[in-house]
């Protein structure tokens, strides 16, 4: 039940063919393990990789998404094991009529647990609950030499597969502590920011107060409307905030699709005056200030899911999306790259500011105390490369890092300017796995 | 890896003194700074100063000996680039012979050593290279083919048929390993100022190694399949192409 399969990411860019097994039970995966050849083994979730993290050209890649069935599940101490493969969506489903949340969501719920942990993904609550990896407790990790390690928080093989991409080995199983809420909804405050000052002061002054918060900044807005946005802050509503007629299920959940993106969209249909528009229409859309609305957890954190495959909508080049985090401290290297892309005019939608919290032990985990930005670019204008290019030496001069789980195109001698912890990680690594089994297209392309 | 927007990691080059290849490199060495570069040609002055000149441009060289008339070399070259540390994301496939064209339609010895080098090494490094790259998972070849293959003419129609062998083998070759993430990119080039047209009379929409090499650059970074240089050698040619032969024989090329 093999297949030779071209795979891209999120982004699609940079294809590359591998065959790609199903994963079946665990003595299935320590053979492919253990007799994976010349060009390695990966493990893939649901690819929302922007770039070829989840990728491994000429050689082998297990699809985790056959194995997501949840193992046990205890409401009192909100502790969950599951399956690697299964999906935050699919969490959310089962669990939250149960009163349990995910620790952490991102932008979609479309991603697994498996690669949760490989990115160490963070959401709009960093800056007080942290990433993903800080709320397991325990994981199963198949290993190079065809062992399954039962991992916990103790040891340094734990922290070098939290954020590791899937290098060190297959995530198999894992248990996570799931947050306690009373309503499938949040309660939300909105505030527009006529600019980048008005938006970082309020951040700063205000962020704490909140469990979730993000910025939606309009890269396109020039001088004094340089980074007005929209900023939306929330908390996990109790089922006494709720309106009467909601409150008699409020643990219901069940988002839907609206509409699937069909592949025809052309390249360079989201273009400067497109984009322009459309960020200028979702600007003035906005409340100057409304505060403690009710909104659903799929209405609040994944408000692209229900647009399925939107990625088709930049044309067949693809697109990438660019996401650093700079230091408190680095407001103006902030303002410099809103700056720089603002100036180039390169077609963004709405760019995502958020401020993060404390690191998780992760060697290679992306989130640092800080300001991070992302971006979705679709790939075309010619200049491009040089304008990223000096993002990223902007970044690194304020002792900033890109986010791997985003990154298509750093080379290779970024990154250990980028991630201080690389040696310490790659020792772990060189430990666990000695010949490299565990591989991908972003492993091979940043040398790591 | 080629990455999103392009940029290449690793390059290797058969007829590493080639000035459209040099001209191709030096595009990328602009792109990013340390891109690996491995130059196959044989030893002597020549490669030596391409080499210089490309690290000069922060590109990181290495050399290996390649004779084309010698199946073996062929083989050693593709080997040892394939061997060393990290994948290939680019192969080209860039040396040939003009040849004397009075000399190759009635000398044998200059007929083989012209059908030997542009057609048959040719052939031998497109089979031994796209094995390597069908492992990879991914790459690209680009394979300098000429406008001369897609209609022979009487002034150099022995070039021309081994161009057009060239041709077909690395347009057939294209679809055999499509499936396997790899990109085969047929150039043809229309006349180009280099060394291997250095003292013959310049033709109606000649062109510079460096218009050449935009030309690729933009065919691979998109995944064309095939390019002409200049882009509108495309039309010309269609219509050369369609002339009937009377008229063909008749005209001035």
């Amino acid at each position: 039940m093999d297949s030779r399969r071209q795979l891209t990411g999120w982004g699609r860019t940079s294809p590359s063919v591998a065959t790609v097994h199903p994963a079946g039970d665990d003595a299935h995966l320590v053979r492919l393990v253990t007799e994976s050849g010349r060009r390695g083994v990966l493990a893939r979730g649901l690819g929302r990789s922007y770039g070829d993290a989840a990728q491994n050209g000429g050689g082998l890649v297990v699809d985790m998404t056959a194995r997501s069935r949840v193992l046990s599940v205890d409401a009192g101490t909100a502790l969950v094991s599951v399956e690697a493969g299964a999906s935050l969506d699919q969490l959310m489903r089962l669990l939250l009529p149960l009163g349990l949340f995910v620790p952490v969501t991102p932008g979609t719920r479309q991603v697994t647990v498996g690669g949760a942990i490989a990115a160490d993904i963070h959401g709009k609550n960093h800056h007080v609950d942290g990433s993903f990896g800080s709320h397991v407790v325990a994981m199963d990790l198949l290993c190079a030499d065809g062992t399954i390690r039962d991992l916990t928080p103790e040891s340094e093989l734990f922290w070098a597969t939290v954020g590791g991409m899937g290098l060190t080995g297959l995530v198999l199983r894992a248990t996570l502590r799931m947050k306690k809420v009373e309503s499938a909804y949040c309660l939300v405050d909105t505030e527009r920011c006529a600019d980048l000052d008005d938006l970082l002061r309020r951040m700063a002054e205000g962020d704490h107060r909140y469990t979730y918060s993000v910025a939606w900044i309009d890269c396109l807005a020039r001088d004094t409307s340089l980074g007005r946005s929209v900023l939306t802050r929330g908390w996990p509503a109790t089922r006494d905030q709720l309106p009467p007629k909601l409150r008699g299920h409020a643990l219901d959940f069940r988002p839907k699709q609206l509409a699937v993106a069909p592949p025809v969209f052309p390249s360079g249909l989201l273009n400067r005056a497109t984009v322009a528009a459309f960020n200028e229409g979702w600007y003035r859309k906005a409340p100057v200030e409304r505060r403690g609305e009710v909104q659903s957890i799929a209405a609040f954190f994944h408000p692209l899911d229900g647009v399925g495959e939107w990625n088709r909508i930049y044309g067949p080049k693809g697109f990438l999306q660019y996401q650093f985090v700079v230091p408190f401290g680095a407001e103006d290297t902030l303002r410099r790259c809103i700056q720089m892309l603002s100036d180039t005019g390169q077609a963004s939608f709405l760019a995502v500011l958020k401020r993060f919290g404390e690191s998780s032990g992760g060697h290679l985990s992306f989130p640092s105390p800080g300001w991070t930005l992302a971006l979705d670019i679709p790939i075309g204008a010619a200049a491009l490369g040089g304008l990223l290019d000096g993002l990223d030496e902007a970044v690194i001069a304020a002792g900033g890092r890109e986010y791997l789980a985003k990154d298509s195109r750093l080379p290779a001698s970024a990154i250990s300017r980028m991630y201080p912890r690389l040696d310490e990680w790659r020792d772990v690594r060189r430990a666990a796995d000695p010949d490299g089994v565990f591989t991908s297209d972003l492993a091979r392309r940043l040398g790591l | 890896m080629k990455d999103a927007i392009g940029n290449v990691q690793r390059v290797f080059v058969l007829g590493g003194t080639s000035d459209i290849a040099l001209a191709t490199l030096v595009k990328l060495a602009r792109e990013r700074h340390g891109v690996q570069v491995t130059l196959a040609a044989r030893a002597g002055e020549r490669r030596v100063a391409a080499a210089a000149s490309l690290e000069a441009r922060g590109m990181r060289v290495t050399e290996v000996d390649f004779d084309a008339t010698d199946r073996a070399s062929c083989e050693y070259a593709i080997t040892s680039a394939f061997e060393e540390a990290g994948d290939v994301d680019v192969v080209m496939v860039a040396f040939g012979l003009l040849g004397d064209q009075q000399r190759a339609w009635q000398d044998v010895d200059a007929a083989w050593e012209l059908v030997q080098v542009n057609y048959a090494a040719a052939v031998a490094c497109g089979v031994l290279v796209a094995k390597r790259m069908r492992a990879q998972g991914h790459g690209a070849i680009i394979a300098m083919s000429s406008v001369a293959a897609e209609r022979p003419r009487k002034s150099n129609f022995v070039y021309g048929s081994t161009k057009a062998g060239l041709d077909a083998f690395f347009t057939g070759l294209g679809d055999a390993v499509a499936a396997d993430g790899v990109q085969v990119l047929v150039v043809r080039p229309g006349f180009v100022r280099t060394k291997m047209t250095a003292g013959l009379a310049a033709a109606p929409l000649s062109q510079t190694p460096q218009q050449v090499a935009d030309v690729i650059i933009a065919g691979l970074v998109a995944g064309r399949q095939t390019v002409w240089a200049p882009p509108t050698m495309r039309w010309v040619m269609s219509g050369l192409r369609h002339l009937p032969r009377s008229v063909f024989k008749r005209l001035p090329v």
